[in-house]
């Protein structure tokens, strides 16, 4: 394979242009905005998992001093637009405060806004609402059985979205197989829970009807959907990206958090903060992440190679949609993982219930999924008393047949899978591991090596829109930059989203950097605003890299022809004559003629009589890029080119489980990755360590429980544990370059990094540790108490055949 | 009906300054120093006592900000992130190895990882990853897995990182 290209800046150690701000202490984030006379919202929440709103109550509230409103439902429900679920659902309407009926504990009822958050919390706790308990549900199961209680009875069942895809001859694949093996698996409920919770300050000027929002958002075409819902047109909607976020990887999408603060400030006519405390954050933000049930079973030979799947996920997205099933749609751009299955019957279940709603989480989808598939490959490996790794080599797609097409339509555009593995190994290395694993046992302790090798798929475009519904024709999920060099000679780079944590202004600066051979410290980026914004569809689905990146060289190169068009007119050559070096248009067969970067942008700034006929004066120009390989709608059959690029992970993984407590240590965790070429490793290999972290919580520690009675068991940050650095262990990163073709500079996205493959990875791990006691677990999380009991359980099971065995 | 508690005068030492404000007796420090005193450095993550963002200097101890009421340190001496630079344009060694190490990504947790941390190599100039992580284990980060928070701490105490 050829060597990848080299590049000056690109690929080069360079510090986050980001971090000089963040380590003094003058970030920028949205609970930071302080405007004169600023008012404060706390919430009224339900408590209730179902119920009907009799009365509210607010005299009391309103009667504090230093309380200015008491907004409710019903107040607020007639004077904007409902948020709709992206599927076709029309009556799953949600608005930021209930009306009439409550659909889950913690849903808001009410907001109060006072002049300080303390008020507004007092006066929270007065307002008096009676509700009449209706029945509710928790359980997804349930909530398709018959005669469930509904959770939106104008839809008249509970299922969401529900659509069975075969995608090649399945029934045949089935047929011709020697074995089939079918399995479940759970994946808890947990989601990405930022550091920050979602903070949104808004100010209405009744002056130039303009509302300017500041939030904590990461959220595709955000601006336009709060216009729309508070029915104003989209340039009375000003949101300012130049924020910084304090993390999201997905979830911060607080819509109804800005239409309620936004139609609050309006009404008010002063500028007004909601600012969620973690409880609001956890329980009525909305942000808990996927909840689903797999059903599998794979056909597979002798030798292990898998032909068929046929796949059933049930994911609980709570009471209200919005883009949550979707998270059901992208996975079936890498619904095969890096395997060679050649046909796939794939049913997915989105299904309401009285529990806080679903949003985004890192990956939309991808982790559960892949875990289900992992967990597969390794019941197939322990079925047929074969190497775990063994076994995925004979299923990994091998790289001489790239690009491969996947049966559901998405072709991957690269990759060295088994590489990446062997590569993984190596650095454990695998048989000091194995070594290690019997020195545990030997312990008394229970060890592990878990392995998982997993697909990222990146380069976000929104092909599950069309996928999971019809009436939706999106098919373009384009991303821009504006650079402008000014009469000075400087660059400055606009790009037209919020950044919460992915070094947007570094990758920026660095691919202009590259294009016009600039010192990118010397290149600043700013984040527009919503109104002076090209379009952007936010960092979402690890596209910045390529899309972004991709947009801001696009600009930059246009910039640069710009640049050599006018040196060829000046210097009477052809423009194929010229080349671009350090940043100045050179004479290739003599270097000495040459104009340098100070005098092409006199030129161009100062000098109409030199520049070429026809030519736009000044140094401005845009690029709008177009998702690579997007565009198209899906067959009827449910075939779409789903994401572009393909980044890769194996983790390789050595744990060891107490037997006493159920409690999992970590011992060595890798990680080979490859994202194609990376712009900004320090960036990349971040990302990936805390992706790894962020799937060792999701595999051992976070939950969402609720109680049967539907009441969030787990909403502040005792119950709810994020992993510490005392529970991620030291993670080795080793890398991997296969150049994606589909992109400038070869690079695919990484945001996902780590969080794909980990609860895989982990999963793995405790299982080949519980596997020598004939037990199994196949849900997560796996917390010391799930563990324990189902070591219980094995025990009991033993000592009951045991007993049975005894009177022969 | 809740009477309105009357407001106080509170005095702290912020970052070698008197500092004075007029709150309302219930105001955590952590709100004194942000919406009082404009020192948005320190952050809010949990104001339960667990995430560590908004961790100060309390005497030189590091403390949680969200935990305490501003009334009760009164009269003694906070440093706040905005306080650990040496000088107005300058990164103190530890704020660089941050920067060089990548030990950020979003910044929300770094304030009060950086209170931490520079609270560990005050005690112990050279520490070990094990006291890396003992004294950043109650600061939780959600980005970076703490790799390279590690990484940094033992850039800026004069040891070779780990990991690469
Ligand atoms: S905000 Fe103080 S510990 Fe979390
Ligand atoms: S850098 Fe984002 S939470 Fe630590």
């Amino acid at each position: 394979m050829a060597e990848p290209p080299r590049f000056r800046y690109i690929g080069q150690h360079r510090r986050a242009v980001e971090h000089r701000r963040f380590v003094t202490g003058q970030g920028r984030y949205a609970a930071d905005i302080a405007l004169p006379g600023l008012l404060h919202v706390a919430i009224v929440a339900s408590p209730h998992a179902s119920a009907r709103i009799l009365s509210v109550d607010a005299s009391a509230a309103l009667a504090l001093p230093g309380v200015h409103a008491v907004l409710t439902g019903e107040d607020l429900q007639p004077e904007i637009e409902p948020m709709l679920p992206g599927v076709d659902a029309p009556e799953v309407r949600r608005f930021p405060l209930a009306r009439d009926v409550v659909r889950y504990a913690g849903e808001w009822v009410a907001a109060v806004v006072a002049d300080s958050r303390a008020i507004a919390e007092d006066a929270a706790e007065l307002v008096e609402v009676d509700y009449a308990p209706s029945p509710h549900v928790v359980d997804p199961e349930a909530a398709i059985a018959p005669g469930a209680p509904l959770v939106h009875p104008m839809r008249g069942s509970n299922v969401i979205f529900r659509r069975e895809f075969v995608w090649g001859p399945v029934e045949e694949d089935f047929a011709a197989a020697a074995h089939r093996l079918s399995y479940r698996v759970r994946w808890g409920r947990s989601a990405t829970v930022p550091i920050e919770t979602f903070v949104c300050t808004a100010a209405w000027n009744d002056a130039t009807n303009l509302l300017d929002v500041w939030a904590s958002i990461q959220m595709p075409k955000f601006p336009d959907l709060l216009a729309r819902c508070l029915r104003l047109p989209g340039n009375a909607v000003r949101v300012h990206f130049d924020v910084d976020v304090g993390g999201s990887y997905g979830v911060k999408r607080g819509l109804k958090h800005a239409i309620l603060v936004g139609f609050l400030a309006r009404q008010l006519g002063r500028p007004v903060r909601f600012l969620e405390d973690r409880l609001e954050n956890m329980r009525g933000g909305d942000m808990q992440g996927p909840d689903r049930l797999f059903d599998v079973t794979l056909a597979f030979d002798d030798k292990g190679v898998i032909r068929s799947m046929r796949m059933r996920a049930l994911d609980d997205v709570g009471a209200y949609a919005g883009r949550s099933p979707f998270q059901l749609g992208k996975p079936v751009g890498a619904i095969v993982g890096p395997y060679t299955i050649h046909s796939v019957a794939y049913e997915a279940i989105s299904v309401l219930t009285n529990k806080t709603p679903q949003e985004a989480v890192r990956g939309f989808g991808q982790a559960p999924t892949n875990y289900a598939i992992e967990t597969g490959l390794d019941k197939v490996a322990r079925f047929l008393g074969l190497d775990r790794i063994e076994l995925r080599r004979r299923n990994l797609i091998p790289p001489e047949r790239f690009p491969y097409l996947i049966p559901s339509g998405t072709l991957y555009d690269s990759g060295d899978y088994a590489r990446v593995l062997d590569k993984a190994l190596a650095a454990a290395p695998y048989a000091e591991l194995l070594r290690q694993r019997e020195a545990l046992r030997a312990q008394g302790r229970l060890a592990g090596i878990g392995v998982s090798t997993c697909l990222e798929p990146s380069g976000g475009n929104s092909s599950f829109e069309p996928l999971f519904n019809p009436k939706n024709t999106t098919t373009t999920w384009m991303d821009s930059c504006l650079i402008r060099v000014d009469l000075n000679g400087a660059v400055t780079a606009v790009m037209a989203t919020s950044s919460s944590g992915q070094a947007h202004e570094t990758l920026v600066s660095t691919v202009v950097g590259e294009v016009l051979q600039r010192e990118p410290d010397s290149i600043r980026v700013i984040h527009a605003d919503s109104l002076s914004a090209l379009p952007s569809n936010s960092p979402v689905g690890s596209r910045m890299a390529i899309m972004l990146g991709g947009a801001a060289a696009g600009a930059a190169k246009r910039i640069r022809a710009k640049m050599l068009r006018i040196a060829a007119h000046n210097l009477g050559v052809a423009e194929e004559a010229l080349e671009w070096r350090e940043g100045a248009a050179v004479l290739r067969a003599d270097p000495t003629r040459a104009l340098s970067w100070a005098r092409l942008v006199e030129i161009a700034h100062r000098e109409f009589h030199n520049l070429p006929p026809g030519m736009e004066p000044g140094l401005q120009e845009s690029f709008v890029w177009e998702v690579p390989g997007g565009g198209g709608l899906p067959t009827p059959d449910g075939r779409i080119q789903m994401y572009p690029c393909h980044s890769f992970e194996a983790h390789v993984v050595l744990a060891s489980v107490d037997p006493e407590t159920g409690k999992v240590a970590l011992h060595r965790y890798v990680v080979g990755h490859d994202c194609g070429v990376m712009i900004s490793p320090d960036v990349v290999h971040g990302m990936t360590y805390g992706g790894v972290a962020h799937g060792l919580g999701a595999a051992l520690m976070e939950k969402f429980a609720y109680s049967p009675e539907g009441q969030l068991l787990s909403g502040s940050l005792m119950d709810y544990l994020l992993p510490s650095a005392q529970e991620v262990p030291p993670i080795t990163i080793v890398d991997h370059c296969t150049p994606s073709p589909l992109t400038e500079f070869g690079q695919k996205g990484s945001g996902e990094a780590g969080y794909l493959g980990g609860p895989a990875a982990i999963a793995s791990a405790i299982n080949d540790a519980l596997a020598p006691l004939g037990a199994a677990l196949d849900a997560l999380p796996m917390t010391p108490a799930a563990i324990w009991r189902t070591l219980r359980a094995a025990q009991m099971a033993r000592a009951a055949t045991e007993s049975t065995r005894e009177p022969t | 009906m809740l009477a309105p508690p009357s407001p106080v005068t509170v005095e702290i030492i912020v970052n070698g300054t008197p500092r004075r404000a007029c709150v309302e007796p219930r105001t955590t420090l952590v709100d004194f120093l942000r919406e009082h005193l404009g020192l948005t450095g320190t952050h809010i993550g949990c104001e339960h006592g667990i995430c560590g963002a908004c961790s100060v200097l309390l005497e030189g101890e590091p403390v949680r900000a969200c935990c305490l009421f501003a009334l009760q340190v009164e009269g003694l001496s906070v440093t706040t992130v905005e306080g650990l630079a040496p000088a107005r344009g300058e990164l103190s060694r530890l704020q660089n190895a941050f920067c060089e190490a990548h030990a950020l990504q979003c910044g929300y947790c770094t304030p009060g990882m950086l209170i931490a941390c520079h609270d560990l190599l005050a005690r112990n100039p050279r520490p070990s990853e094990e006291e890396i992580r003992e004294a950043i284990g109650g600061n939780l980060c959600r980005c970076t897995g703490y790799q390279q928070i590690v990484d940094a701490v033992k850039l800026a105490s004069g040891q070779e990182a780990a990991h690469g």
